[in-house]
């Protein structure tokens, strides 16, 4: 039972996570029409600047300021180059986001090292936010904190007790993508600024005719959407590893979630990173197989068909590629995406 | 006539003293292909300073009275550069061309069993296809058995124990421990996962039939992030053992996934002491993660004095003694072929003995594997006795148990071809 638990709570972690990038980069393509292939690189250098930042004040402070950096430089090149290139289409955008990317990995190289750089969480991360305790004759128990040592080992014989910790950092990711969420889906449908980038997301020459300024409005985007992504940065870095691939790792995922969420919706992305995280975490604990799905419809393979290295590729060794399974699978029977409200 | 005859006889004279010198000062180049970025990159960085740092001690004649300088008994001098590999086997290709046209002809390679069998095979075809410019594969990490029974080449040398020498050893050791009953395995899939898994079942079903093996797993090479859904599903297993031939951050990461999801069973390893695993076990695990390797911290003499120096110098632990083996070993084949042509230096180093800082090892002629002995370790608070810290942990991995040469070697099938 707790295993269940903890693996939801797992794989909630990991899709909210997977949310805060993917937000970022739905945002800038619903308002810009631009594919942000250096949407992973935000990432990175958020992580990497919410390093040194909290090498020099402190893990809170820097859980602000890192956010703040990336998204300047984000506008910043927002300004100086994606709007040179905005008036020779969709593909020179791209591709000059692409280059991004590549600059800004060798850059953290150059500047960081090439070795992965231990950014430890704070200490009020340290440690479990709670644990659960399974007692096969007493049942479930929850305990804020570290459980102690005597309550995890059972003490009469025949009786099985398991102590499932859940890591603070884990529960802290979960609650910022959550108010994270909350204070994005604000903003666009309560405050002026929100009504006006939606507005402009569909009628941008209206928008403009009426005297507001749109290059600000895309530049705040593109600025904020990098932040959203420096702030995943930040804690995806303490909790993970900070190293230079790690925009490599996450890349290809989030380009997955925004896919299958469909293009352009928020809450699209939300259902995608929060499905794709679970699915991905439970799929490595199952064992099954084709082999074994075959023995239990009750087909009689031969040792040949059984040794066959497809037949005997188990859920849990594809766990890491399910998110582009269903990346093909969404592009085939609904390119749309799961929520999704351009018709692209 | 006679003055000519005797002028012909002194210059032949003196031509044949020079070329019993000609080693003397020779520079062998030898090239290190290996990952120096990406997530096994600081595994290999650090390995290479390594290289680098011993190429300095035994180049040269030995100092008399120096145990710090060994040099080596033909008085070459070792130039050691590194290349990338990026753990690919098809950028390891590349990186073997690279090398030989830059006319080095002697390979080190070890991380990776993957790309230690591609280029076993390419460097076994270019020898064959390029007599004159023949190439030597030092292998000092990858332990996939194959490499010395299958596939095993004249032209390849292992200085690390194989898996099934390792095996065999863990097998031993694991059996003797009574409150050992149910064990997953935890592998990287690839060929070196795929081997230990096999093995480990082998040997324990050989030694003790009643232990169990609750589940094993395969997981991506260098790609996983994430272990806690791993660690979840080894403590549904109740799994009180795992055994793991993981490295680099594949163990760094799945060792601190165990640490925060709160699993407390053993765990017997291949590479605990390797870059960045000291740091993610910190203080935990202390009496419960065990290494099988054939050296350890704390092996004394000389190698303490090498280890502090080397610490003090790079700020970086020393771990991989196939350096130094690789490094005697060469040397004192060279003196012995009385050449660096990799021909001559590898006849010369079949059935070779060499002493070196773990006591006698003999390099096999059947199947070129090192037969040396292995150690059993466990991860414990560093103390007067074992007192070499790693990463500044204030832990070590202090030795439980040896096995000398005859017990940790393993039978070979090797059918090696001859040039």
């Amino acid at each position: 039972m707790e295993f269940f638990i903890i693996s939801m709570l797992n794989g909630l972690s990991y899709g909210l996570l997977l949310f805060m990038l993917s937000s970022g980069l739905t945002l800038i393509f619903s308002m810009m029409g631009v594919l942000n292939f250096a949407h992973a690189s935000f990432y990175m250098v958020g992580a990497y600047v919410g390093y040194t930042v909290s090498g020099v004040v402190g893990f809170w402070p820097a859980l602000i300021l890192a956010p703040l950096i990336v998204g300047a430089l984000g506008a910043l090149f927002e300004r100086f180059f994606l709007r040179k290139v905005h008036k020779f289409g969709h593909v020179p955008e791209l591709l000059i986001t692409f280059g991004l990317s590549y600059v800004i990995f060798e850059l953290v190289q150059l500047i960081w090292g090439r070795i992965a750089l231990n950014f430890r969480p704070p200490d009020l991360l340290q440690g479990p936010a709670f644990t659960l305790i399974n007692h096969s004759v007493h049942g479930l128990r929850l305990l804020w904190g570290a459980a102690p040592a005597e309550l995890c080992s059972a003490a009469e014989a025949g009786v099985r007790l398991v102590c499932s910790p859940f890591p603070a950092t884990r529960g802290f990711m979960m609650l910022v993508a959550l108010v994270m969420l909350g204070s994005v889906w604000l903003l666009l449908t309560r405050t002026r600024v929100g009504l006006v980038i939606q507005a402009a997301l569909t009628h941008p020459e209206t928008v403009e005719s009426l005297g507001h300024n749109v290059p600000l409005v895309f530049m705040m985007v593109f600025g904020a959407g990098a932040a959203l992504a420096g702030l995943a940065g930040v804690i995806g870095g303490s909790t993970f590893l900070t190293e230079p691939s790690m925009a490599a790792t996450v890349g290809s995922v989030i380009f997955v979630v925004v896919v299958v969420g469909g293009m352009g919706s928020l809450s699209g992305a939300f259902l995608a990173s929060v499905l794709i995280g679970v699915i991905q975490t439970f799929a490595v604990a199952f064992d099954y197989s084709l082999g074994t799905l075959a023995g239990q419809l009750g087909l009689q393979l031969g040792t040949y068909a059984l040794g066959n290295s497809l037949i005997k590729l188990t859920l849990s060794q594809v766990a890491p590629i399910l998110p582009y399974l269903f990346l093909v699978l969404i592009l085939i029977f609904r390119p749309k995406g799961l929520l999704g409200t351009r018709e692209d | 006539m006679k003055f000519a005859l005797k002028v012909v006889a002194v210059t032949a004279a003196a031509l044949c003293v020079s070329a019993a010198f000609a080693q003397k000062g020779e520079v062998v180049k030898i090239v290190r292909i290996d990952p120096l970025t990406g997530l096994l990159g600081p595994v290999g960085v650090s390995q290479l300073k390594g290289y680098q740092f011993f190429a300095e001690k035994y180049s040269g004649l030995p100092v008399p009275g120096n145990p710090g300088q060994p040099g080596n008994p033909a008085g070459v001098k070792f130039e050691i550069t590194g290349i990338d590999n990026k753990l690919s086997p098809t950028e390891s290709l590349n990186a073997l061309k690279a090398a030989i046209d830059q006319g080095v002809r002697y390979v080190i390679q070890g991380n990776g069993s993957s790309v230690a069998l591609a280029l076993v095979d390419a460097v076994n075809k270019h020898n064959e296809r390029n007599p004159g410019k023949e190439v030597i594969y030092l292998n000092d990490s990858a332990v996939d058995p194959d490499l010395t029974n299958s596939k095993c080449s004249f032209w390849h040398f292992r200085f690390d124990a194989d898996t099934s020498m390792k095996m065999e050893a863990m097998g031993g050791f694991m059996a003797d421990q009574k409150d050992i009953k149910k064990v997953y395995i935890l592998g990287q899939n690839y060929s070196h996962g795929v081997q230990v898994a096999k093995y480990i079942k082998e040997v324990l079903a050989r030694k003790r039939p009643d232990i169990q093996i609750v589940g094993e797993d395969l997981h991506p090479l260098a790609q996983v992030r994430d272990f806690a859904p791993y660690i979840a599903k080894i403590k549904a297993t109740g799994a009180d053992t795992v055994v793991s031939g993981n490295w680099g951050s594949d163990l760094s990461l799945l060792v601190k996934a165990a640490n925060e999801n709160g699993y407390t069973g053993k765990f017997f390893t291949y590479y605990t002491g390797v870059t960045g695993t000291p740091t993610a076990l910190g203080t935990n695990g202390a009496g419960r993660v065990y290494q099988i390797a054939y050296s350890h911290y704390n092996m004394g003499g000389q190698m303490d004095k090498w280890m502090a120096e080397f610490k003090t110098k790079y700020n970086d632990d020393f771990y991989t003694g196939s350096t130094i083996r690789i490094y005697e070993m060469l040397g004192a084949g060279i003196a012995k072929a009385k050449s660096t042509d990799p021909v001559k230096v590898a006849a010369a180093m079949e059935g070779l003995k060499v002493t070196t800082f773990n006591g006698e090892v003999e390099m096999r002629k059947a199947d070129h594997q090192l037969q040396q002995p292995l150690y059993m370790a466990v991860w414990q608070k560093a103390d007067k006795k074992y007192p070499y810290s790693p990463e500044n942990t204030g832990m070590t991995l202090a030795p439980v148990k040896e096995y000398p040469n005859y017990v940790s070697s393993t039978p070979t099938s090797c059918q090696m071809k001859r040039p």
